[in-house]
């Protein structure tokens, strides 16, 4: 090496200035490793977070209610009266209490203190029964001594004196001041119930056995705004039992009379003229209800008994198009009697108090208990729920009055209601039911999922009930008996459906097949016939052609030459159509299957969703499970062939017991694209949330629901997080089927490696 | 014949016939979409059917788009008759109040139809087709028939569409440009009020430049109403329709107009082009029925981009920490069958991540810390461009880590040695030497993202997707690139036209256009995709030896 050269390596190699280099680039070294570490674990646990996201969104549904004590206080108007009714407005910053003298004692939440008195104008009679005529229209009738009935509504007047925002309790009688006068003597038992015409009213005496009713309409002054009640028709009934409870449901149509030991007639009070009993039943069964209360909506019946139970009932319809009360559903509290029933005025939540003294939130159709809270060992005289369900008033027996705080965002949803049965109002029976949300504003959202994930279940496995054969089966013979040429763009171009839009799919499947399927019913089935045979019995003729055509074309290349079979056979199946409904369907095989033989059929059905998703899954299970085929080592197909095997022999011996595993995760792949699948569905099935297994029916899958109803679902309420929920409940699925389909690959790999 | 049974040959016919039954579906369907897709720009034959409609004979003019088989009972028991039902585009929807009509084969008088000579079919910005004869075409008090009918009218149309042209210009770019910048204004107010910096020198600033803008609009509007008038001068066009109807058809609705039964097979094949092209440059018309697809090609493109841009770092930086620093065992491998299955979840999983997530939470922080004035409309916390792009990417990121990974499996590690062997520190290496090789592998990934993202359309539904957007995503106003707006997608398109279409009869050939234009644009990014993959397999078959 020549002496400059060397010099110049020196220069170079040695030196501040080559230590700064070398320095620089061990410094960039070291940045870009933690750069990429640190970058790299991101985004990996970016892609994570979806999981702990779904999760998170998900978590609240199941967190049981916070019950905080808010305020303590002494009971304004004192304990020598009995508390008839309590309203709270709507942001808990006053109360309003009603007692059976007449009194209402407005107070202040915020700063626990009484600040109003007025009494009720009774014309000097007494209180002898109060009932509430609406809970949301905050709608009260008082029964008189004096045989008289006075309608009252409080509300919450809203005033700035001194630029402070006070909120004062506010009475205004919809039917003027002036009592009015239904009975002679007093009135111990009333029922009240208010439509845009009419008012319903039953009343009873204590020492009479009649039941009178009474319909009002409303007549509207014509000088002044005032509404008036003028008597339409009257009728009586004579009751068998002496009544404790009476009351009239929301529509003021059935009428209840319970007594002390929880016997109750049910009436029919449609023409009020005349009230009929319909039956008598026992409510309880070695026990005796203690409270009992309507559940929002008027319409259950919630009775709490004196062994610490709270039972529901509520009129069902039967098979002839009768009504009998039923019992729906039972919730064990403890602790006593049940001594108060109040409820939310949203939900169909409800608080009870028992003798123990504690308090408990439940939820009927989601069978919850919520939460629950001890407040006073010597007892609850009376609870009332705030309107938006986030607080409630708790009477203690020594004067006191509670305000509790409540957070109880989901007490609609439980395991039970997602996944089980559930009775809801106005149905027969219980079922499973999705119905998210509906044009009527008292309505109850019906949250389960098993009507969704059965969709998804037949969706996915009609699907694969066409894709399965056709995919394997031409795995076996691509990876086995292709010659390498046809292969080599047989392979691509059915790959080549993975990258097709399902949008198009699903556009071609809900415009053109499905109208033209139900068209060609007929021939639809009797591909399953023609195409199979025709191919055997082709076959089977090939073999008895002179030598020289078959040699022509190879055992590899048949493929090739079945294309033209196949279009043939699918092409006469469909010209069968006709003639065969002819035959058989009398000339209409839909008009036939919904006539004759009572088969419901939609258009886009189960059988249509088979033929497209089918087709989008074909790919998947074609490639891996070719893959799996076409990497058994040779050696062992070679000697089972030189043992005298036939090539299908050793493929059914040798090739697919090794590539089972394979084929095996094929299939689990191709199930759990299924599933997830949305366009296709939401396109081509109908979106009704059934659970037949129909072929002919349509179905709500998983995957559409979300597409359909995320966009609409109001953030963080319970709909939105039971969507959520059903997401996770997908992601779950797939990953599970992904991650055993993977395992298995990866097994089979290590396995092949060793052979 | 049992013999033959029992070697199984029976199995082979079947599972050839099963991958012949698979190419056939593959290549029938592809077929079909590109026959209905492209018959659309063919000009139709206009017919003329003489209809016995029960009391006197009608004349139905129009193109026949379908037909279809519907069975008749005569007698009942006896099997019933076929019936052949023909769909005809009879257009004139102002007059008729349908496009479309169907005609049973049993009411026609003459079994072959009859060609409508010199049928004309105008196309118009409102009400459709029309179908018809020239009658008289006036401008200006002058009116002209016969042949001097045609050249004028020649003329009067281009001059209209050069009028329209002129007018959407200024009320789309020009005076949209003038609207965002108020809106900016009302912002920018908004925000220093906020900020309590809001006083009369502001006042002042801002109300001056809200004079200026509303002069130049008041200008721009000045402009406009002077081309609307000499749109109003250009004359009508009146036609004979079917049923001896005279319509008079503005020339400033026309948009095409030609006389197919009189057009030669070149004159044909020019059009069929020229009607593509229209399709690709046009704004859909028509509750998205009739007209092009542009926005939506565009709202489509720049989508993928973004999502590119945002896929392509993270997937190779997540992809070069797996394979070159992570250490291997158990925990590398979990990571990586769980990154395998993402790509198997379903698509729609990852649009309510990113509505929940992206929207909600991120997009809701972002307009309180920084958009906080613009409350309560919301500018990020609502489904947009950058949400779509961003769900898409985190969608499309396991393609991109696997194909990248598998990229840097492959390079030899004898290239990797002698390159740390001379000296260089391992980025060195990575950066100059496995990168560079891996180029091929992370563009296969990314060419198939893209592919998977432009055919996907359930996530996009519930991240930013509309059926019609006022305005184009990108645009010649600062910053080019609204991240914020909403945008149209050529997927949604075939889903909102296909099924929340008031006239799927007239849009179904605009579905099949555009399902045509999606299948043509992601089959070729697959097949690029194969074709790099291929070459790079070749590649590295020769390193290795």
């Amino acid at each position: 090496m020549s002496r400059s050269v060397e010099n110049a390596l020196d220069k170079a190699l040695k030196g501040p200035a080559f230590e700064k280099r070398i320095k620089r680039r061990n410094l960039r070294d070291y940045l870009a490793k933690v750069g990429i570490s640190v970058g790299g674990l991101g985004i990996i646990g970016a892609v994570l977070l979806i999981m702990f996201f779904l999760f998170y969104v998900v978590l609240p549904l199941f967190v049981p209610a916070s019950i905080d004590k808010h305020h303590q206080f002494a009971l304004p108007g004192g304990t020598a009266e009995k508390t008839l009714y309590y309203g709270i407005d709507e942001y808990q910053s006053s109360g309003v209490r009603f007692t059976n003298s007449g009194q209402m004692y407005g107070f202040d939440l915020e700063k626990a203190l009484a600040t109003s008195q007025e009494q009720l104008p009774l014309n000097g009679a007494s209180i002898t029964s109060f009932t509430v005529v609406n809970e949301l229209q905050s709608l009260l009738a008082f029964g008189l001594s004096s045989g008289e009935m006075l309608i009252a509504k409080y509300g919450y007047k809203v005033s700035y004196p001194n630029n402070v925002k006070t909120i004062t309790p506010e009475i205004t009688y919809p039917f003027g001041e002036e009592p009015i006068e239904i009975a002679n003597g007093s009135v111990d038992y009333l029922g009240v119930r208010t439509s845009d015409s009419e008012v319903r009213v039953v009343y009873k005496q204590k020492d009479s056995a009649q039941i009178e009713a009474k319909l009002f309409t409303k007549v509207e002054s014509m000088l002044s705004d005032s509404i008036t009640l003028e008597e339409d028709t009257s009728g009586s009934f004579v009751s068998n039992l002496k009544t404790k409870w009476l009351f009239l449901d929301s529509m003021g149509r059935n009428l209840y009379n319970i007594n002390a030991d929880g016997m109750i007639e049910y009436i029919d009070l449609t023409d009020v003229s005349e009230p009929a009993l319909i039956e008598t039943v026992s409510l309880v069964e070695n026990d005796k209800p203690s409270t009992i209360h309507f559940l929002l909506g008027d319409y259950s019946l919630m009775v709490g008994t004196e062994k610490g139970q709270v039972l529901q009932w509520f009129p069902v319809r039967q098979a002839d198009n009768t009504f009998k009360l039923q019992f729906i559903r039972s919730f064990d509290i403890g602790g006593g009697a049940i001594t108060n029933i109040a409820i939310e005025k949203a939900r169909k939540g409800f608080a009870v108090s028992n003798e123990a003294g504690e308090f408990h939130l439940m939820h009927s159709t989601a069978e919850r208990d919520v939460g629950d809270m001890m407040i006073d060992a010597k007892g609850i005289s009376a609870i009332a729920m705030a309107p938006r369900a986030n607080g409630a008033l708790v009477e203690t027996n020594n004067g006191q009055l509670v305000q509790l705080m409540i957070e109880n965002e989901h007490p609609d949803v439980s395991l039970s209601s997602l996944w089980g049965k559930v009775w809801y109002e106005g149905y027969e029976e219980p079922s499973y039911t999705w119905q998210s949300s509906s044009a009527s504003s008292d309505f109850e959202p019906k949250f389960s999922l098993m009507p969704l994930t059965w969709g998804t279940i037949k969706a996915a496995l009609y699907s694969m009930l066409f894709a399965v054969p056709i995919a394997i089966l031409a795995a076996i013979y691509t990876a086995f008996f292709m010659d390498k040429q046809t292969r080599q763009w047989v392979k691509p171009s059915v790959e080549m459906i993975e990258a097709l839009p399902t949008v198009i799919l699903g556009f071609l499947a809900g415009l053109w097949l499905a109208p033209y399927m139900e068209t060609h019913l007929p021939g639809f089935f009797s591909i399953f016939i023609i195409v199979p045979f025709g191919i055997i019995l082709f076959g089977y003729g090939w073999t008895k052609l002179p030598k020289a055509i078959r040699q022509k074309v190879s055992v590899g290349r048949r493929a090739v030459l079945m294309i033209p079979v196949v279009i043939f056979l699918g092409w006469f199946a469909m010209q069968l159509s006709t003639p065969i409904e002819n035959a058989f369907f009398e000339g209409d095989m839909r008009h036939w299957l919904t006539y004759s033989a009572g088969i419901d059929f939609d258009q886009r059905n189960a059988m249509v969703i088979g033929f497209a998703m089918g087709f989008a899954l074909i790919p998947t299970i074609f490639s891996v499970a070719e893959d799996a085929i076409y990497n058994v080592p040779a050696y062992l197909v070679n000697g089972s062939l030189a043992l005298g095997a036939s090539g299908w022999q050793t493929l059914v011996g040798v090739v697919l017991p090794t590539a089972s595993p394979g084929i095996f995760s094929a299939i689990m792949l191709g199930f759990g694209r299924g599933v997830g699948e949305t366009m296709i569905v939401l396109m081509a099935s109908g979106n009704t949330p059934l659970m037949e297994t129909n072929i002919f029916e349509g179905m709500r899958t998983l995957a559409a629901n979300l597409a359909v109803e995320m966009p609409e679902a109001e953030v963080a309420s319970s709909h939105y997080r039971v969507l959520f929920l059903s997401g996770l409940v997908l992601f779950i699925f797939t990953f599970f089927f992904n991650t055993i389909a993977e395992v298995v690959r990866n097994r089979m790999r290590r396995k092949y490696g060793s052979l | 014949m049992k013999e033959w049974f029992k070697k199984g040959e029976h199995w082979i016919w079947m599972s050839s016939a099963m991958v012949a039954l698979s190419v056939v579906l593959v290549f029938g369907l592809f077929g079909m979409i590109a026959y209905k897709g492209m018959v659309h720009f063919w000009p139709h034959t206009v017919y003329e059917y003489q209809v016995n409609n029960g009391t006197e004979i009608e004349r139905v003019v129009g193109e026949h788009r379908d037909s279809k088989i519907k069975e008749v009972f005569d007698v009942k028991g006896q099997p019933p008759r076929e019936v052949e039902q023909l769909l005809i585009k009879v257009g004139n929807r102002d007059v008729y109040g349908i496009d479309f009509r169907w005609i049973s084969a049993d009411d026609l008088v003459a079994a072959e139809p009859a060609i409508a000579d010199n049928a004309v079919v105008i196309e118009r910005y409102e009400y459709g087709n029309v179908y018809g004869w020239y009658k008289t075409l006036t401008v200006n008090g002058q009116t002209f028939t016969g042949d001097k009918l045609v050249l004028e009218l020649e003329k009067q149309v281009d001059e209209g569409k050069r009028l329209h042209d002129e007018i959407k210009s200024i009320e789309k770019s020009d005076i949209g440009s003038i609207n965002y910048k108020l809106e900016q204004l009302r912002l920018e107010e908004k925000k220093l009020k906020a900020e309590d910096e809001w006083n009369a020198e502001e006042e002042q600033r801002l109300a001056s430049k809200r004079t200026e803008l509303n002069k130049q609009f008041k200008e721009l509007q000045a402009q406009t109403q002077v081309l609307y008038k000499e749109q109003a001068t250009l004359g009508e066009v009146s036609m004979t329709i079917s049923g001896g109807q005279a319509l008079n058809v503005p020339i400033k609705n026309i948009v095409d107009y030609w006389q197919p039964n009189e057009m030669s097979m070149a004159d044909k094949i020019g059009f069929f082009f020229h009607g593509m092209g229209r399709f690709l440059t046009e704004d859909p018309r028509e509750a998205n029925t009739e007209g092009g697809i542009f926005p939506a090609m565009i709202g489509t493109i720049t989508m993928v981009l973004i999502m590119t841009i945002l896929v392509t770092p993270m997937g190779v930086i997540a992809a070069v920490y797996m394979r070159e620093y992570a250490k291997d065992g158990p925990v590398l491998r979990a990571v990586r069958i769980s990154i395998n299955n993402l790509a198997g979840v379903p698509s729609i999983v990852f649009g309510i991540f990113g509505l929940g997530f992206f929207v909600y939470i991120l997009g809701g922080s972002i307009d309180e810390l920084f958009y906080g004035y613009a409350l309560p409309s919301p500018t990020f916390g609502t489904p947009g461009l950058l949400w779509a792009s961003l769900t898409m990417a985190l969608l499309t990121l396991p393609v991109v880590i696997v194909s990248t990974e598998e990229g840097l499996s492959r390079i030899p590690r004898s290239l990797r040695e002698g390159g740390l062997a001379l000296g260089a520190t391992k980025i060195e290496v990575i950066q100059k030497i496995v990168l560079p090789m891996a180029l091929p592998a992370i563009m296969t990934g990314l060419i198939l993202a893209v592919a998977r993202a432009a055919g996907e359309v359930a996530p996009l539904m519930l991240v930013g997707v509309v059926k019609l957007a006022p305005e184009l995503p990108v645009d010649a106003i600062a910053p080019f690139v609204h991240l914020d707006r909403k945008f149209m997608h050529l997927g949604f398109h075939i889903y909102d036209v296909g099924f929340q279409s008031p006239n799927v009869e007239a849009s179904q050939p605009l579905v099949y256009a555009t399902s045509l234009l999606l299948v043509l644009i992601i089959v070729g990014l697959n097949l690029g995709a194969i074709s790099i993959r291929n070459r790079l397999r070749e590649k590295y078959k020769a390193l290795e030896h």
